[in-house]
Formats: structure tokens, sequence, C-alpha cells
């Protein structure tokens, strides 16, 4: 038996016992536990250290709200930090370990920070570190030093490198009714809902349903409130128009009533079921939404409030209620307001000694005098605890006679010993969704507490989120709420349920802070005291913004659920200005902390989809190391046994300058574009002329963007009167078809054109060399592929090895050459014909090195040079501006910036010292390695040119054409490579384009 | 943010892409007039409200939207072809000189 | 002696952190004012301390319509850096980069800067010239940048999928070690107690409601604290550059606004010691001091001033993170929000004279104003108090798109969310 484990009651399965380590020791729970109830159960007390200061930290909630008891769950290597205890369900095998402490949780040297108190107050940091302003610390140097040490203090948990192997999934969901949460509000509001035939997902995010029913002790309509829960489930459960998440937050609420929520699918299980992923992210669309989210019970801010064994009463009452586990046996309450005494009375049933209430009150109703009474505790109203004593774990408290008007204990305080105080500050309602609805929300002077204003426009309150706390009145809010939510009609009246005991009232006392001597915690994560907001104040930080950016209150990973309002609280006094005054935080998402993973999805390890042209195994069975261009995977070079990429490109390209060689264009963008205004259309999207382009040509094609500058080239078929098939860069394939429509569809709609994207339906070979139109002769049909019957720039229609193709001859290469398109279904059969057909010729095949090579000895132009920021006269492409028309783009392209001397042009370079020349590389007039400067431009692309024996590149240089003939140098610091080129015209290789006419 | 698309109902934002300002009047294609023009170009309506926009079922049938959003809420209050009910037009006409 | 130091804080310590000041004052604004400078975020106030620092001009007001700072200057991902591509940018940004190396010194203020570096990564070969291109461009200027092989990478940031298996494998890398993360807040602070001390009056809840208008001329703002004249009115409102320019009838400019996400995870211990970019998406992240990581992508993509993302850009920007480190995928995110970016067509700044005579215009900050903060303050105080601009702002004109001479970093066009 568990030292703290009642001998009965609670929800807990005492018939299985679960194995699980925490911090390197056995311990044993059941099944329903938590991770800190069953660490409660075991007798711990002392779960974590906090962020500044290092002091050791108890559990204080039991549930999301919990800012102390902190641990990482262990996987395997997988680490998994900054998980709340209240929030890990015990499993076989668990494996949890505490954190930011050093060797060990109970000896941790950084303790020490407490010593420097006042020193390291709120805000401190911005105030030093900042170093001398000479000698060798000066700069930032000093502050980097220390923000080394600064560093590895803070931070909490520890994320680790080895890769997670777990699945995370997303779904979709519509519904009518999307229910946050199955207290009593939320199932009644679901059970409403679902009886009328809405479409209804429960959302709730503890491992089961039913919220307070679980733990209240209350009975409903005579029944236990758990078992009232349990029913209502179950109905719920043969509707097949509801769907129950348990294990699910809801944690964002979007535009357009979109609702984000992450199940913990597998977290409770050691290993997942098989399909299972470990979380699954649910994007919810609801017609309307339900929050009744409850509330959070608020600490008081009082000297050693953080000190393990002081709790929050609700959170004692669960752990007695709900886990049958005790955590503490002799107890001592602090309070405000009368709820506590319901937990105390909770504690007292199940076996702990009430020693006393501190009640802030002077006046106490006459039921919480009996519920007093009732546990044997001694009630000293208008009281309050000074401070509390132990070391890491509570061993009593001091109370005083307490002023609520000003706030300060006077007369004699007294020694009380206690192992467990359990403290009531109010209660504030869970508004984080309404919040980040864009609701603004209301203060109650009642309640002490924000309030969600009446409903907003997607969703309707009921419960204690609308600050009516009482189970009858969440019963009877979420009755309507559910039929307001499904668009029924509302009741005339409602039977209100039957429940014992009676609600006691709901109303704290104004009052958030015991003020004495001693460090009183606002933020318990962050340790943010109260000092330190009125250290906020004193300098001038008091807009809420200011007061949480200055002093971190709120910004732990519990987001300031309990810290929020006791911190405006002790600066609207400050302020002497009332509390809604001081402004309130607008909530953002997440609600709570979610998973990267959860939101990634199956998008983890998968980010984008890999787009593979038909013919892609058969370059990797024939030995071609393939990299990505954007999506694609194409042949960088199909290397030989021993070749470096450059002796393989320099094979590839010169073999099929000698006899032929095919590569793969099956990337390139292809839009087929028809309609009666087809050629109009081209001509106002090209800057040169396509409508005098007859049936069965092409034509090389410049588009310019709005501002005249160059968007992409390629070519474009003919096929029929209406009929053209644009060619479009790989990279540029998506943006030029939406161009196209943008142009077509609001520009131009009275055009009588249609497009359509044709990429992936057409596989692309092309195939160039002295012998290419041999080889193509040897294997087509159907067509003569002679000069005449296919000259340059030409289209024909024929079949290889049985599949149809279309041959137009056109050449990047600057060889003879045409590219062979076909269905892509046929692409690998007619490239592995085209390559039979080009074995006695020994045709390669060669890949983008060599492709890339070849059109650097062309000079022709490709992304590297069209970067965005080049005209097409910087290109030496302004032949194909038309001046007989106005095209996208004409209007602007003259700018006198656009035409301004200086601007980088295109030229070519020779390495003069015959080193190998690099894209990025800049040029200069005079090399200055210690100290670069003057760029005059850079490389665009260089390589090994075979044609030429030298290599060469292409380059962007202001002057161009000028420069022709001129020497130059090559600077790039980056590498360290200096050294001359000539600079020459970038038409290196057969400027005459004799070989492609052939 | 949903997007209701009148060929297709409501779909989710991801599936639309952002054509930017629909306030915009593309000069005659023939004009020289280089304010206008730059105007076309490079100025835009930039309201904290209610805008007119052009927007794309880029994910799902490509056809271009003239929405009314407020830029402040996100609501969408219209949402048109944008061929219809977008920038103005040009026809062919007014296309200026051809070849 | 100085009102901020290790010395000082012990004193208040020992006093019980009673004798503190407030950062800066709580003054009414005054019938007038020599300039007014409309939004008190931290180009604005890095304006006004420069004015008074570098310029004489003291009898200056920052007008903020909410707190201090509640703009983008606390809504960004710290990164500072000035590895740029085009000359314009590389010179001011390295300025400003100068400025940030002294800048906890000049302000008194501690602002964290804390130069671990920023990595743009290369997945390709081709991505790893143009990198190069960069960095070679910035060496020509003086500037620092190096190149990282995949193994100087992979022992630099421990966790980074280095694999040749990774989607898009990690061919290299360009390294501004220099570069690194500030304080966010801390700037805006700073700036403001040094306005302040120097006799600037900075307004908070002050909303500029119109113009004070002499015919064409600008003589001063109305605001929901009453009007204030002055004779040189001063606009940094970044996101909000649309609705104030529109209070002045300009209701056409080449900005658009947009709404970009920004995240952070729990508190973790040092994970990752430098800024990183991915480079096939638009991705990127450091870790705060506090130990949280820092991180964003794209913008959401569309026009807003509402501060409040989209799941669809949530779930991508996750992604990414999870491509570069698949150890992070237990790792939750903490916090997120929203900044609005005032988006301008070539991706580049303007800060000028004008558009109306009295009146100063900075704005199309784009996603990266805050490493500007200190040389867009010095810069436009220049502009301001001398009628013309510094030479590391003149290229940032307003009529640059009608001349031509734009300057796209990212090569993108008129296409405001593309840079």
């Amino acid at each position: 038996m568990s030292p703290r484990r009642t001998p009965s009651g609670g929800r807990v399965n005492r018939l299985r016992t679960i194995r699980f380590t925490f911090d390197g020791t056995a311990y044993t729970g059941h099944q329903g536990d938590t991770l800190a109830s069953a660490l409660l159960a075991n007798g711990v007390s002392l779960f974590g250290r906090s962020f500044k200061y290092h002091r050791p930290r108890g559990v204080l909630t039991s549930g999301v709200d919990e800012p102390n008891a902190l641990v990482t769950v262990l996987r395997g290597e997988v680490r998994e930090p900054n998980i709340p205890a209240t929030m890990v369900e015990i499993h076989d095998g668990l494996t949890a370990v505490s954190q930011n402490r050093f060797p060990s949780l109970a000896y941790d040297v950084s303790a020490v920070n407490q010593l420097g108190g006042k020193f390291i107050s709120a805000g401190f940091y911005y105030k030093t570190f900042m170093g001398p302003v000479i000698g060798p610390l000066k700069g930032t140097r000093f502050w980097m030093l220390c923000e080394k040490i600064i560093r590895r203090a803070a931070g909490l948990g520890r994320a680790g490198h080895a890769p997670d192997p777990s699945r995370y999934e997303r779904m979709n969901a519509f519904c009518d009714v999307l229910v946050v949460g199955s207290g009593p509000a939320g199932l009644a509001a679901a059970h409403e809902a679902a009886q009328s035939g809405a479409q209804v997902i429960l959302a709730e995010l503890d491992p089961c349903f039913g919220g307070s029913a679980n733990w209240s002790g209350e009975t409903i309509d005579g029944e236990p409130a758990a078992t009232w829960a349990s029913d209502v489930v179950g109905e719920l459960k043969t509707h097949d128009n509801v769907r129950l998440l348990k294990r699910t937050t809801v944690w964002g609420y979007y535009d357009g009533n979109t609702l984000a929520a992450v199940e913990r699918v597998s977290d409770h299980k050691d290993t997942p079921a098989k399909g299972a992923p470990r979380h699954r992210h649910w994007t919810i669309r609801a017609r309307k939404v339900v929050l009744a989210t409850g509330a959070f019970e608020r600490p008081l801010v009082f000297p050693g409030n953080d000190r393990p064994g002081v709790m929050m009463a609700s959170a004692a009452m669960r752990y007695a209620n709900q886990y049958g586990v005790l955590p503490g046996e002799k107890i001592a309450v602090l309070a405000n307001n009368d709820s506590a005494y319901r937990a105390m009375a909770a504690l007292a049933k199940a076996g702990a000694r009430i020693i006393a209430i501190a009640d802030l009150r002077q006046d106490v109703s006459a039921a919480c005098r009996k519920l007093a009474n009732d546990a044997g505790a001694e009630l000293l109203t208008g009281h309050a605890v000074i401070s509390t004593e132990g070391g890491k774990k509570l061993s009593g408290v001091k109370l005083a006679p307490f002023s609520a008007t000003s706030g300060v204990s006077t007369g004699n305080a007294r020694d009380i010993g206690a192992d467990c105080l359990i403290v009531s500050g109010g209660w504030s309602p869970t508004i984080h969704l309404a919040s980040q609805a864009g609701a603004r929300p209301v203060w109650s002077d009642d309640l002490q507490a924000f309030l969600p204003p009446e409903t907003g426009k997607g969703w309707i309150g009921a419960g204690a989120f609308n600050g009516n706390f009482s189970t009858a009145e969440a019963i009877s809010e979420g009755f309507a709420a559910g039929r307001n939510a499904a668009g029924q009609p509302a009741l005339e009246t409602t039977a209100l349920p039957d429940i014992e005991p009676a609600p006691l009232d709901p109303n704290p006392a104004p009052v958030f802070e015991i003020k004495a001597k001693g460090k009183a915690f606002v933020d318990f994560q962050h340790d943010v005291t109260a000092d330190d907001v009125r250290l906020a104040h004193l300098e001038g930080f008091v807009s809420v913004e200011h007061l949480k950016r200055y002093t971190t209150l709120g910004m732990a990973t519990d987001q300031g659920k309990g810290s929020n309002v006791p911190g405006l609280a002790i600066m609207a006094e400050a302020l002497g200005k009332p509390i809604p005054e001081v402004g309130t935080t607008r909530f953002r998402p997440p609600y709570a902390p979610v998973s990267v993973g959860a939101l990634a999805a199956e998008r983890f390890g998968d980010l984008k989809p890999e787009r593979l042209t038909p013919m892609h195994d058969w370059h990797l069975e024939n030995g071609a190391t393939m990299y990505s261009a954007g999506l694609w995977f194409r042949p960088m070079i199909y290397g030989g046994p021993g070749e470096t990429i450059e002796q393989a490109y320099v094979r590839e390209a010169q073999a099929t300058r000698e006899t032929a060689g095919i590569v793969d264009v099956s990337t390139l963008g292809k839009i087929a574009v028809q309609g009666p205004d087809a050629a109009e259309f081209l001509d106002r999207v090209y800057s040169n002329v396509f409508s005098t382009l007859p049936v069965g040509k092409a034509r090389y094609g410049l588009m310019l963007r709005e501002d005249g500058l160059v968007f992409d080239d390629g070519t474009t078929w003919r096929l029929g009167e209406h009929d053209f098939l644009m060619t479009t860069t790989t990279a540029n394939a998506g943006k030029v078809m939406q161009h196209l429509e943008y142009f077509l569809d609001v520009v131009w709609p009275d055009l009588k054109v249609h497009l359509t994207s044709v990429t992936d339906q057409w596989a692309g070979a092309a195939i160039g060399g002295p012998k290419a139109r041999e080889i193509l002769a040897s294997c087509v049909t159907g067509t003569k592929v002679d000069n005449e019957a296919l000259p340059f720039m030409g289209i024909v229609h024929g079949e290889i090895s049985g599949a149809p193709v279309m041959i137009c001859r056109l050449s990047f290469s600057g060889e003879m050459a045409f590219e062979v398109y076909s269905g892509a279904g046929h692409g690998t059969h007619v490239w592995e014909a085209l390559i039979e057909a080009g074995r006695p010729f020994d045709m390669v095949s060669y890949g983008l090195e060599a492709l890339g090579t070849m059109r650097i000895e062309k000079g022709h132009v490709t992304g590297a040079e069209i970067d965005g920021r080049t005209s097409a006269r910087d290109l030496h492409l302004g032949w194909m501006l038309s001046k007989k028309k106005p095209f996208i783009g004409s209007a602007m392209m003259d700018r006198e910036g656009l035409s301004a001397s200086g601007r980088l042009e295109l030229v070519g370079l020779i390495s003069l010292d015959n080193r190998p020349l690099s894209g990025g590389a800049h040029i200069v007039e005079e090399v200055d390695a210690a100290n670069p400067h003057g760029s005059l431009g850079h490389i665009t692309a260089a390589c090994f040119s075979p044609a030429l024996g030298k290599y060469i590149a292409l380059a962007l240089v202001s002057g161009g054409k000028a420069r022709y003939g001129k020497r130059a140098h090559i600077s790039d610091p980056l590498r360290n490579r200096f050294g001359p080129v000539e600079i020459v015209s970038h038409h290196f290789f057969d400027p005459e384009g004799k070989r492609m006419h052939g | 943010m949903l997007i209701t698309c009148p060929y297709c109902g409501p779909r989710d934002v991801s599936e639309f892409a952002y054509q930017g300002d629909g306030n915009r009047t593309r000069p005659d294609p023939a004009s020289t007039d280089s304010e206008a023009w730059n105007a076309y170009v490079y100025d835009r309506l930039n309201p904290a409200g209610i805008h007119n926009e052009i927007w794309q079922h880029a994910g799902g049938c490509r056809v271009h939207l003239a929405v009314v959003r407020d830029t402040l809420t996100h609501e969408i209050s219209s949402v048109r072809f944008a061929r219809e009910h977008g920038t103005p037009t040009h026809s062919r006409r007014n296309h200026g000189a051809k070849a | 002696m100085a009102e901020y130091s290790a010395f000082s804080l012990l004193k208040n310590a020992l006093s019980g952190n009673r004798d503190w000041k407030p950062a800066w004052r709580k003054p009414s604004p005054k019938a007038s004012y020599d300039v007014i400078i409309i939004g008190g975020g931290g180009h604005g106030l890095s304006t006004a301390y420069y004015l008074a620092k570098e310029f004489g001009i003291t009898n200056v007001a920052v007008l903020e319509k909410g707190y201090l700072g509640s703009g983008n200057v606390g809504r960004n991902t710290t990164a500072v850096r000035s590895n740029y591509l085009l000359p314009q940018n590389t010179r001011f940004y390295e300025h400003s980069m100068k400025m940030w190396e002294n800048l906890s010194h000049d302000l008194n203020y501690n602002v964290m800067f804390s130069q671990r570096g920023v990595l743009n990564l290369a997945h390709t070969p081709g991505q790893l010239d143009d990198l190069a291109r960069k960095g070679n461009a910035m060496r020509h200027l003086g500037v620092d940048a190096e190149l990282m092989t995949p193994v100087e990478i992979g022992r630099r940031v421990p966790g980074l999928d280095m694999s040749q298996q990774a989607r898009f494998p990690i061919y290299g890398g360009l390294m501004q070690e220099r570069a690194g993360t500030a304080r966010h807040d801390a700037v805006a602070w700073g700036y403001a107690r040094g306005a302040d001390r120097r006799g600037v009056d900075i307004i908070e809840n002050c909303e500029v409601t119109g113009f004070l208008r002499d015919g064409d001329r600008v003589t001063g703002v109305s605001t929901s604290r009453g009007d204030i004249r002055a004779k040189k009115v001063a606009v940094a409102v970044a996101g909000s550059t649309g609705r104030v320019m529109q209070l002045a009838g300009i209701d056409r400019m080449p900005i658009e606004s947009h709404v970009l996400q920004a995240f952070v995870s729990e508190s973790l211990k040092p994970f990752l010691d430098t800024v990183l970019t991915f480079g096939m998406g638009h991705f990127y992240v450091g870790q705060s001091d506090k130990g949280g990581l820092v991180y964003g992508g794209d913008l959401d993509g569309y026009n807003s001033y509402a501060q409040r993302g989209s799941l669809p850009i949530v779930e991508e920007v996750m992604s990414e993170m999870l491509a570069l480190f698949p150890s992070l995928a237990p790792v939750r995110v903490l916090r997120s929000w929203g900044g609005v970016c005032d988006m301008s067509m070539d991706g580049s700044p303007i800060i000028t004279t004008g558009p109306l005579p009295g009146m100063y215009l900075n704005c199309g900050w784009c996603y990266g104003g805050f490493k500007a903060t200190p040389a867009s303050g010095f810069c436009f105080a220049h502009t301001i108090a001398k009628d013309a601009p510094h030479e590391f702002n003149a290229p940032f004109t307003l009529d640059r798109f009608s001349r031509g001479t734009v300057i796209d970093d990212k090569g993108q066009g008129p296409t405001p969310r593309m840079h």
C-alpha cells in the first residue's frame, strides 16, 4: 500500500497496478492515475525546480494549468520535455525525469540563485552585463560570455537529438455543434444537441468525460455525479451523430469557426496501437461552438506560497475524490471564498486531519462554519497565512490576523504544523477560446473575475465558463446552450436537477495578496513575485503587456492560467485603479501547448511531394546520380566507375557533340493554349509575335512581368490554328500558369482561350548531336525527319516503337537536336526505344550538368540569369521585344532605371589560369584578396567546356559588352579563389548556329 | 478562413491564392501614360476594413474571384466571379495596334 | 555614473528596489513641437533618440496609439543580420549592424545583442551558388560572410538532419557570424528611456485621427488627446502605414499590410546556438535566452490588419521545422502571434521626405524591420533634421518605382507577399 493512497474510494482501478520510474526510482500506481497522483500517493512531494531561482517545487494543481511539476518523458532516445505531471497518464514502462536541476532534483547547485534575491529582480538583466566599453570585452563580448551562463541556467527541459519515430496524423471534421469540455455543462449541451439530430463533436481534454462530476462528490438527482456523467456519455455513445473525443485539447479558435484540437491518442500507452498515431490533429469546422470549458482556481499570493505541499484546494479535492490520494495528512486551509470548504470536507472524509482554516474574510457563512465544525477544523476568520515552513517539503504555516481592507496582517502570529496547505483565491472562467475568437472579457466585481461577453458570433457559453459555478446552473445552461446551438427553440421552463449538497456562495473576498515578509509568488514557474510586479509599476511598466513582458508574468508554459488575475490585481492596487482599467490580455493560440509533431502531422518526414519523371526508374537503373530541382528529381550525371562529376559531364557533353546524346526534359512546364483567340493571347503575353507562327512550327518566346523585367522563356509550338503547346522553364511552370490564368480570367475575359497544364501528361526526351537525325530516322515511323519534312523549329507527328510521338526540331545544346514528346505513360517505352536506336551510334544519356555545360557554351539563359532583376536588354534579348504591338511589360520596360548605364549585362568569361570557375564568384578589375572590393558583377554558371577545352562561365557584369576582350579577375573570397579571366561574348560556341541548322 | 467558391462551395483558405488589390485599373495596353502604369503596377489600396480583392481558387477550379473581405476581421461579405465583377477589363478592340 | 549598472542594481537591491525611476515619463502632449513622430515602435523611438542625440532636436513628441512597443518591435523573431544581396541593402543593414554592436552601451540598456550567427542553408548546388553570390557580394562591401560545408554545419548545429535521405539534403550554407539575435522589447524600452532622458515626450494611448494642414503642408496632427502642431511630422507606423497615410488623403501606396505569424516553443535548455534559415521554403529559427525556440515562416498571404493568423501557415511552419530537426516533434509550441507587416513592392524600405510638404515617411519594412531599428532611426532622424537623406537611405525613395530603380533582393517583382 502506498503511503498516501486512501484505503478506498476514487476512480482509479485498484486491481490494476502499474509500474513506472521517476528520476530512476521505481514506483507503482493504478490505472487511472496521473504521474502526479501516483507520485503523491507514493509520498513524493518534490517534483521540480523553478525557472529562475531554482526553488524546490511540488505539484500545485491537478490539470493543464500546472506551473511547477513539469517532467521530461523519455521514450528510448526520444525526449518529450516540459510535460505537466498532472497531464501524464501512467502506463507500464513510463520513464519520467525531473528537469532544470543539477546534479539532482534534491540538491540543485543553481538554488544559490535565491541568494541573489533582490539583485536579480524583474528586468535586472536589462540593467547590467553590458561590460566595458573598451578592451577585449567591449562591444557584445562581455554580454555573450554572461549569456552562456544565463542560458545554461535558464530553460526547462532538454530536447533530444534523436529523430522522433512517432507518427502524427491530421483529421478534418465538420459538425453542427462542437462542445468543448465535458463537465456537467458540456455533457448537458452535447446531450441536447444530439437529441435534436445535429452532428455533434464533444471534446474533452482529460482521459475521461465528466469533468468536475468525477471529483465533485455531488449527487445529481440522487445519483453520484460521476454515475450521472457516465450515463449521459453512455447515451451519447448510442447516437451515430455524435463523435466523442477524449484526451483532446481544443487549442485554437480560428476564422470562420474553424477550431483546432489535438488528440493525444497514444501518450498513455507504452507503444501506440497498430495503425494509431501518437497525436492526431483535428481541424474542426463547426456551425456553432458550445464553450463549456469551466474555470481555474486561482492561487493566493503570500510569502512561501510556492513550497512543496502548498496546493490548490480544488486540486487536493480532486486527488482525494478522483484518485484516492491524500496530498497530506495534516492539512491547513487558506481561502478567500467558500469553495475551499468543500475541498476541506472531502479531504477530511478521505481520512486527512484538518488542522486549521485561515479564512481571509471576517464573516463566514453558517454553511461553511458547519463544514469546518464537521471536519473538526479550527476556523480562524480574518486570518491569513503569512509564511510557510519547511525545506523541500511543507512542515508548517504561520497564521496571523489579517485585514482584508489593508491586505496586511496584524497582531500575533501562530505556528501550525501541517504537511499540506490547500489554497483557494477564487475562480477565473476559462475564457481563452472566446478571447481568441475576439471576445472582449467583462469584469465581474462579484466574482472578481473576467467573464466572457454574453455570446459570440459563433459560440455559446455554458456553466463555469460563464461564471456560473454551481452544477445545477451548469446543467441547465448546458441544456439551453445545446438546444440553441442545434437551432432548437428554447424550452419555456426547464426543471433544474436536484444537486446535493447545495451550492455555496461563489463570490470571493476581493483579496489577492497577503503582504508580509518574504518572497510571494504570482507566477510560480517564472518566479515572478509580488515585489516584481510592484517594481514594474515603479519603473512605469504598467500596461498589461508591459507588465507581462518586463516581468515575464504569464509567459511560462502554464501561460498564466493562474497568475494572470492576481498579477493584474497587484498592479491595479499599485496604480490605485480598478482591475479592469489595467486591462486584460488577449489570449492567443494555443490554449495549452501543442506538440510540433501534431501540427506538422503527416508532413512530418514528408515535407513536400516528390515529382518524378516517367523515366525516373530508368535513370536510377542506369547509374544516374539524382538531385532535386524544386520538387523534381533529375539526373545530374550518369557517372561511370571512378569518374568525378566533372569527368562525367565532360564525357557526356563531348559525346553529344561528337555523336549524340539524350536527356530527359519531361520536367519542363507545358501548357496547352487553345481556342480561337490563342494566337492573340500569346501576342499579348509574349514580348515577341506568335500570331504569325505557321501551324507545325515552334518559336522561342520571352515573357516579361508587368514591371518590364524578364519573367520566363521557352518555346511554344503551334499544333493547329487554335492549338498551341507552350513550354516554360521547370522552375516557373506554376507561376507562368497562374500568370496566364490571371490575365485571361481577370483582365481579358473576352478572349476565347482555354489553358490546361499538361506538364505531367507529356514525357519529353531531347536528343541532340551530329547523329541525332540518323538515330531518330532509324526508329521513327509515320513521318520523315529530314530537313525538308522537319526543318529547324518544325514539328512532325509519328510513332516510335508503336507509341505516338510529337517531334519538334529545336536545340538547347546547340546541336542538331529534336525534342520527342510522348504520352507520359509511353515515356519510358519511347525513351528505351531511342536508347536502343542510339546504341549503334554510341549515343550517351546525359544529365543536367552536361546540359548546363552545353547551354553555357551556347550562351543560353536560364533561371540563374533570369533572376527577377534582369531586363531583356541585360541578357541581349532586346531583339525579342516587338515594336509592333504592346505586350505585358512593354509599358514599363523603358523606365530610366532599366536602361541606365552600368547595369549588369550577360557576358562570357574564360579562365586564364586554366583553373575552374564557380557560380557565385564575383568579378573585379583588380584583385585585393585582403580587402575585397569593387565588384563588377558575378558568375551565374560555370563549367569546363569540352568544346573550347577551357574553364568558362556566364556572368552578369556591369558594363557588359563594352568589356569584351578585356581582362578582369575572379574575386571569390568565400572560396579563396582569385585569378584572371577574359571577358568575352556569351556565345562561346558556334555563334552562327551552323550545327543546329545542319 | 473559408471562402465560398461559387463553383466549389465553401473551401479552406489554403486552397486559394491571393492576387491582391482588386481596385486597380490596367491602363489601355497601348497607353504611354507612365503615371497610370506606375499606379497600376505599384500602388495599392490597403484599407483597414472592407477591401475588394482578387483571389484564385488555385487548389480547386482555378477560377478567379472578386472577394469583398474585411481586413480587420477577415469576414467575407461577397464572393463573385472576377471576370464579371473584378478589375475593369479591356476588350480586344482597345488592346491597341497589332502587327 | 550610469543609471543602470551592476553597481546600481546592488545599491537598489540593498534599499529594497524602491528608488528606481520610471523608464520613461508619462507626459501629457504639449500644444506644439518641433517634430512629431507618429508611431511609438522601434523605429519611431530610435528616430526620436537620434534626433535628440545626434541632431540636437529635443522638442520632439512620439505619439503611440496603444502602449509603447505594441507593434512589430515586440512581435518579431529578433534576428539581426546584414546578409543581403544588393549593395543598397547591404550597406544600410551593415550600418545598422555596427550600431547594434555598441547599442547596449550607447543606450545604457542591455538589449542582449548576441552575435551567435545567422546561417542560411542551401539544399541544391544552385542554391549554394546563389548563397556564394550573396556572401561574396557582402565580402566585397567589407561585411563578414563564410561558406560552411555540411560537416561544419552538422558540428555547429547538432540535431539538424544532415542525412542524404532528407527530402532536401543540406549541401552547405552561408554563415554571417556577426549576425544574431537581440531582446526585442529591450530595444523599444532602451530607446524610449534614452529619448526620454534627452527630453523627448513619449505619449502613449494617443491615437492620431487626422492631419492638420495648411494647404498641402502638414502642420500637425489631431489625436485622441487633442490637436498637436509641429514643424515637421514624421510617420513611422510599419503595418499601419496604409491607415495613417489615408488620414492624410493618400489612399494608394506601394505597400500592402500582411500578417506574419511567429511561434515560440516551451523553454528548453540550450539547443540551438545560431539562427538558421531553411532554403526550401520560408522558415527561420533561433533560441531565446529564456530557452524558447523562436521561429516563423511565410506570410499568411493576404492583406490583414488583424494581428491574427490562419491555421494552414501554422501547419506549414511546423512541418518545415521538423524537416530540419526531426527530434523536435515532441516539443510543444507555447505561443503564437501575428504581426502586421508593411510589405513594399520590391521588399526594400522607404525612408524619405514627403510625400507631402512637412511630412516624412518611414515604412515598407516587410518583415525585416527589427534589425534595421538603429539605422532606420538614425537615417530617418538625419532626413528629418536636414531635409535630405543620409547616404545610406538615399536609395530608399518613394519614386524608385516609377524610375525603375527598384531594390529587389529576392527578384520577385511587384508582388508584395513574395518578398
